[in-house]
């Protein structure tokens, strides 16, 4: 019986956005006295020697390090990525200047005569490179942002008595957001404060991150979020990036400044997701049985650390997968490169490890002549299994029904041996969990969230809380929550949109956290309000982050325990056909399954399930994103391909329940985990149609071609 | 153009237009005639975001200059949800929830209404076809088509 919050109500922003009435930040802002437009630097590596500056006419600006009034570094995780490139560049693409005046003309002019004499390095494009540290030490002794070791069970002696063992590399390339509203700001000051619009997803990240460069406290720095045309974790650090050099110039300037990327520097010099290299080494008893993995997880995070450690954190956590082995060891590290910095994008990690672990378990039945199916079943995890940082699975894993009713959507057992002899079709699937929430002690520890409730004299309830409507639903399933706890109809319940002057800090919009965490405090605050209501009169109620006290306490020194509350799951199929003569492939079949709780609303859930799974395909063959010579080479939308409406049939998905008692009527979180499985699914049905395994994504038809040519 | 002046009708209302004939066209809907439900997402004639329809017909606003609207018909997202076809759109992509960013969809809507213009009863693949100029990164699609099919079916008549 589906859960009558699933039920599906029109979304309260649907109709002012269809009709355009909605403003993002360029529309609220269309004219603006001043523009600002960064000036990055040319080269990948190296020092800055000498500047020649152009004569500014009168109201024309060029702002720099010099002009920082505090430190010039920006907070993120750690403090590494400066706002004005000053002596040291990193990347193609590090801010240098911000040139500010009026006419966007005379600023491309004035953009163009700017003279950099730079002392130029090689830069550091591979791992290899990075390892290596090629001309010198760019972070710490080695070039390492993060380093994370963990494991479960013994790994020496199963590798011993192992009477075989497999090994193979998996590697993930760059992804582009390509969100469609591109960054965007606006920032002013007003007698003593600091204001600044943003299309972001984290207000209060971008109130920490000024502080350094601002000198100033953060109750004078005031964030407003504007409706934000999609974000997918491009929004989460980025816009701190952007809002240095703009907080350094209004607090010189004092004027209105607008800052908008066009689409071309945004896809050149804005943030990606990391690339990663997977190394999986798997020792098997004779029977063809799992003994141990011991897994090699490097990720390329590019110039600066940014938010690389979390990600890391969650690669890591997740490689293991939905399998239960009894002995796994993990070494994780992030490697500084000469690249844009690699940051947040959904899925966080998991996507990676997902691929590279969902390939190896394909590689392992490949190699053994087992059914990759049949051959994984022995292993999936089930309520009380321990996971790789000695955790524990707490809710009921509904993954056998889960797979029944995927086999039955897509037919999969029939299609999988009829491929076997019809040539370049295939058939394939993955299983995947996404944890919901902050790793760790994050929610408790660094987060600590807190939402307000308040309700007016016409009984009319607000909901406070610094979580961003970016396109997933939130400002509507929050109202649901609210009003179903309530008790009262949707239309009495509105949410306010975030700006850190009047919201509580309720943590940043990511990690899937929203629903889950957040709107679990939403549904407290309003269980609350209903037991004190008092029709006619004003009333506000405070709920802070209670941890839940059903996990394995987590330790950050040993990283063991609970790394999160609970899991979402899913399981994908897709079905392909490969051209045998221009090797591109083409999607036939899509299907998923998963189990995320209780779906909050089933319509705006299964629209992140469809729009995960695309761009997710996107990703696993679309989006070819190559790094060449300090640049990526598809820096426009003619070259970088996202999926369009013609590229791929229908999705079909189905929701397994499942609640959660710590996530709002039982939910978990969605947002993410529908991206986490495409990609290895797609990766398995090529590996059919072409017979061999597929070690990478995106797959290329000139990577097929070789490897159909070499007859691997 | 004679006297250097561009003029063309918006929605219906005539337009007189006295700057450089150079400029984008997309510039001057959101600039100077308010009109901010045309987005820009590219720039460059790939996205679709700033669709509007130029004579009946679907077109990216980014890629025209002014000087070549003269006596021509427009019709952006402010013209079109006035009327009783672009209410049908609006009110159908909101229920089959096809909406999320945002920022993509009026341009849809229009490119929903160029689909319908030509055939009010469109198969999937004739919307697949007629809506894959305009990127969307958030919905993966399925429930855009969804939405022109409900349009086509509870606005019968209209088109
Ligand atoms: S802005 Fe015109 S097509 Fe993208
Ligand atoms: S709804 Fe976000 S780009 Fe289409």
């Amino acid at each position: 019986m589906p859960h009558s919050i699933s039920t599906s109500v029109r979304r309260k922003d649907a109709v002012a956005k269809a009709a355009g009435t909605m403003e993002y930040l360029a529309d609220q802002f269309p004219v603006s006295p001043l523009h600002g437009k960064c000036y990055y630097s040319s080269i990948s590596r190296g020092t800055i020697e000498s500047v020649s500056l152009p004569e500014l006419p009168e109201g024309y600006y060029i702002v720099g390090a010099d002009d920082i009034q505090g430190v010039n570094r920006l907070h993120m995780i750690i403090e590494d990525w400066p706002v004005f490139a000053d002596k040291e560049v990193r990347y193609l693409g590090q801010i240098i200047f911000l040139v500010v005046g009026p006419e966007k003309d005379v600023i491309l002019d004035l953009h163009k005569q700017i003279q950099i004499t730079y002392r130029e390095l090689t830069p550091c494009i591979t791992l290899e490179e990075s390892t290596a540290l090629l001309e010198g030490v760019q972070h710490g002794e080695d070039n390492v942002f993060t380093r994370y070791d963990i494991h479960h069970g013994q790994v020496e002696y199963p590798f011993e008595k192992a009477h075989r063992i497999l090994e193979k590399e998996y590697y993930t390339g760059h992804q582009e957001h390509v969100y469609m509203e591109p960054q965007s700001l606006f920032a002013h000051w007003e007698e003593d404060t600091f204001i600044l619009h943003a299309s972001a997803q984290c207000p209060f990240y971008i109130r920490k991150s000024l502080v350094n460069a601002l000198g100033m406290d953060k109750e004078k720095i005031r964030i407003i979020q504007t409706p934000t045309g999609g974000a997918f974790g491009g929004k989460e650090h980025f816009p701190d990036v952007l809002a240095g050099p703009l907080a350094v110039a209004v607090c010189k300037i004092k004027k209105p400044i607008k800052l908008v990327l066009d689409r071309k520097e945004d896809m050149a010099y804005s943030i990606k997701r990391h690339p990663s290299a997977i190394h999986i080494r798997t020792a098997l008893d004779k029977d063809g049985r799992i003994l141990a993995h011991d897994i090699d997880l490097r990720l390329d995070g590019g110039a600066f650390a940014s938010c690389s450690a979390v990600v890391l954190a969650r690669a890591v956590f997740t490689v293991g997968n939905v399998y239960n082995i009894n002995n796994i060891r993990i070494c994780g590290r992030v490697f500084c490169t000469n690249k844009p910095p690699s940051d947040a994008f959904r899925g966080f990690g998991a996507p990676q490890a997902i691929f590279a672990m969902e390939s190896h378990m394909n590689f392992l039945a490949y190699a053994l002549g087992i059914d990759p199916l049949a051959f994984r079943q022995p292993y999936l995890m089930k309520q009380g299994d321990p996971t790789s940082t000695d955790g524990k699975i707490h809710e009921e894993v509904m993954l056998p029904e889960m797979t029944r009713r995927i086999l039955e959507m897509s037919g999969y057992e029939k299609k999988y041996q009829d491929y076997k002899t019809r040539p370049n079709w295939g058939i394939g699937l993955s299983y995947f969990f996404h944890g919901s929430g902050f790793t760790g002690n994050g929610e408790r520890d660094l987060i600590k969230a807190r939402i307000y409730l308040k309700k007016n004299r016409k009984d009319q309830v607000f909901i406070y809380g610094s979580n961003v409507e970016m396109g997933q639903g939130i400002s509507t399933t929050f109202c649901k929550v609210a009003s179903k706890a309530l008790d009262i109809p949707i239309d009495q319940v509105h949410f306010v949109e975030p700006d850190t002057e009047i919201v509580p800090d309720s943590g940043p919009t990511v990690a899937s956290r929203s629903i889950s965490v957040v709107g679990f405090l939403v549904q407290k605050a309003a269980k609350r309000l209903k037991a004190e209501w008092k029709s006619g009169e004003d009333q506000s109620i405070i709920q802070d982050y209670e941890a839940p006290t059903h996990m394995v306490p987590w330790d950050q020194e040993t990283l063991t325990g609970d790394a999160y509350p609970a899991y979402s799951w899913g399981v994908n199929v897709i079905e392909v056909e490969v051209d045998p003569l221009s090797y591109e492939v083409n999607t036939k079949g899509i299907w998923g399954v998963y189990e995320m709780g209780v779906p909050i609303d089933r319509q705006i859930v299964e629209g992140q399930i469809i729009g995960g799974m695309i761009q997710a395909l996107g990703y696993s063959y679309l989006e070819k994103l190559e790094f060449s010579q300090g640049r990526f080479r598809q820096a426009t939308m003619s070259d970088y391909m996202i999926p369009t409406s013609m590229d791929f049939p229908t999705t079909q998905c189905d929701i397994v329940d499942n609640p959660f008692e710590y996530g709002a009527f039982g939910a978990k979180g969605a947002g993410e985990m529908v991206f986490d499985g495409a990609a290895p699914a797609f990766g398995a049905a090529v590996s059919q149609a072409v017979d061999t395994i597929i070690d990478e994504v995106p797959v290329l038809p000139e990577t097929l071609m070789e490897l159909t040519d070499e007859g691997r | 153009m004679k006297d250097g002046k561009i003029r063309f009708t918006l929605n219906g209302r005539d337009v007189v237009y006295e700057d450089s004939p150079l400029r984008r066209l997309l510039d001057v809907l959101r600039e100077d005639l308010g009109e901010t439900g045309v987005k820009e997402g590219c720039g460059e004639g790939e996205c679709g975001a700033c669709s509007i329809l130029l004579n009946g017909k679907l077109v990216n606003s980014c890629m025209i200059a002014m000087g070549t609207i003269h006596e021509k018909e427009l019709m952006t997202i402010e013209g079109l949800r006035e009327t009783e076809q672009g209410k049908c759109i609006i009110d159908a992509f909101a229920d089959a929830g096809a909406v999320q960013c945002g920022f993509c969809i009026p341009g849809m809507v229009m490119a929903a209404q160029s689909v319908l213009q030509d055939a009010p009863r469109p198969s999937e693949e004739e919307i697949r076809k007629g809506i894959s100029g305009n990127l969307c990164r958030c919905t993966g699609y399925d429930q855009i088509v969804q939405a022109v099919q409900m349009a086509s079916e509870k606005g019968a008549g209209l088109w």
